[in-house]
């Protein structure tokens, strides 16, 4: 019971923070607060016994965001006054209330931290977990699982950072690659 | 960009080797500890960011240029490529454990889990420099106000 009350009020903290960035003028002051988001998640993960995506999430949710926002864009921009539609305004409220009845109905029949699929030992996350240290010889399981049995996943990842690399760089280099006599 | 002031330039020093010391602790004990290659090249990446900030845009690029960041990265992903196909080569299957097969290490000891480590540093490498590369890049760019209130697109020449 008790990790639920701590749940609720990281949850609440996120939240706070989720609007605050959504709704205050200044742009660094919403990056900022964006930061809190990162960093009450991170506290979350912390609580939910998983410390590796508790790391990963405050070095590229709670820093390197707010570096990368702060060298890209002047301090002092100021973000612009959204109009707000009725129409959209209450089809967003219709559908969050949606969502939060939909959630209470559909994770009722489930104790809070007890997942659904370790229930069976048949299921790859069992033989995961029982057999990981003698497969792979690595204590940690997480790594042993997106380094060795789903090393290709991880592949794909490396694949999709070199790609946005390679974007990155050709789109916004400094001198243009023009071929003789084409287009000026 | 210009460097930031003495306060920031000092305590920079000070703690930059700390920094550098847990990206590389987080990577080389990832199949120990928590953490791993992706955590340990962000932190490493974060260190460049800081120095870059501090320091100012030109100071970083005359210690660590943006061709040796391109060349770190792909050589991370390289490295990476050739541990999976030395698997197909000696385990027989694309990306299977061939270390751990042939030279089962200590579970707990730093030297185990065969090429997990070896895709840790891979990971890392990779990681950190493109990290670098796409801040160096987007810190460059910048987004000029016209009289019409439309945004031109400018790049600063490098040196």
């Amino acid at each position: 019971m008790g990790i639920e009350i701590i749940m609720t009020v990281i949850m609440g903290f996120t939240l706070l923070g989720a609007v605050i960035a959504v709704e205050i003028k200044n742009l660094l002051s919403a990056v900022i607060a964006l930061g809190t988001v990162g960093m009450g998640v991170s506290i979350a993960f912390l609580f939910l016994m998983a410390p590796d995506l508790a790391i990963v999430q405050i070095a590229v949710e709670a820093l390197l965001l707010i570096f990368l926002i702060r060298a890209t864009l002047k301090p002092d921009i100021r973000a612009t006054h959204a109009h707000i539609h009725p129409v959209g305004l209450g089809l967003v409220v219709l559908l969050c209330l949606g969502l939060i009845v939909f959630g209470f109905f559909a994770f009722q029949p489930l104790e809070f931290g007890k997942p659904v699929m370790a229930q069976r030992s048949e299921i790859p996350s069992s033989h995961y977990l029982r057999e990981g240290l003698r497969e792979t010889g690595a204590a940690n399981i997480v790594t042993a699982v997106i380094l060795d049995y789903r090393g290709y996943d991880t592949l794909g990842e490396a694949t999709v950072i070199f790609t946005a690399v390679i974007g990155a760089l050709t789109v916004l280099r400094a001198k243009a690659h023009r071929k003789k006599g084409g287009p000026k | 960009m210009k460097g930031m002031t003495i306060i920031v330039q000092t305590i920079t020093r000070l703690v930059k080797i700390f920094i550098l010391l847990y990206g590389l602790y987080l990577t080389l004990t990832g199949h120990l500890t928590p953490g791993g290659g992706f955590a340990g090249g962000v932190v490493i990446a974060c260190l460049y960011i800081l120095l870059t900030l501090a320091y100012g845009r030109q100071w970083a690029l005359r210690r660590f240029p943006r061709r040796l960041a391109g060349s770190l990265d792909s050589v991370g992903g390289f490295i990476f490529l050739i541990v999976a196909c030395l698997g197909f080569g000696f385990g027989g299957m694309f990306f299977v454990n061939f270390l751990e097969r042939f030279f089962p290490g200590r579970p707990f000891a730093l030297l185990s889990a065969g090429t997990i480590p070896l895709n840790n540093i891979a990971i890392c490498l990779k990681v950190a420099a493109s990290l670098f590369l796409v801040f160096i890049v987007m810190a460059g760019a910048r987004l000029l106000e016209k009289k019409d209130r439309t945004y031109d697109y400018k790049q600063e020449e490098e040196e």
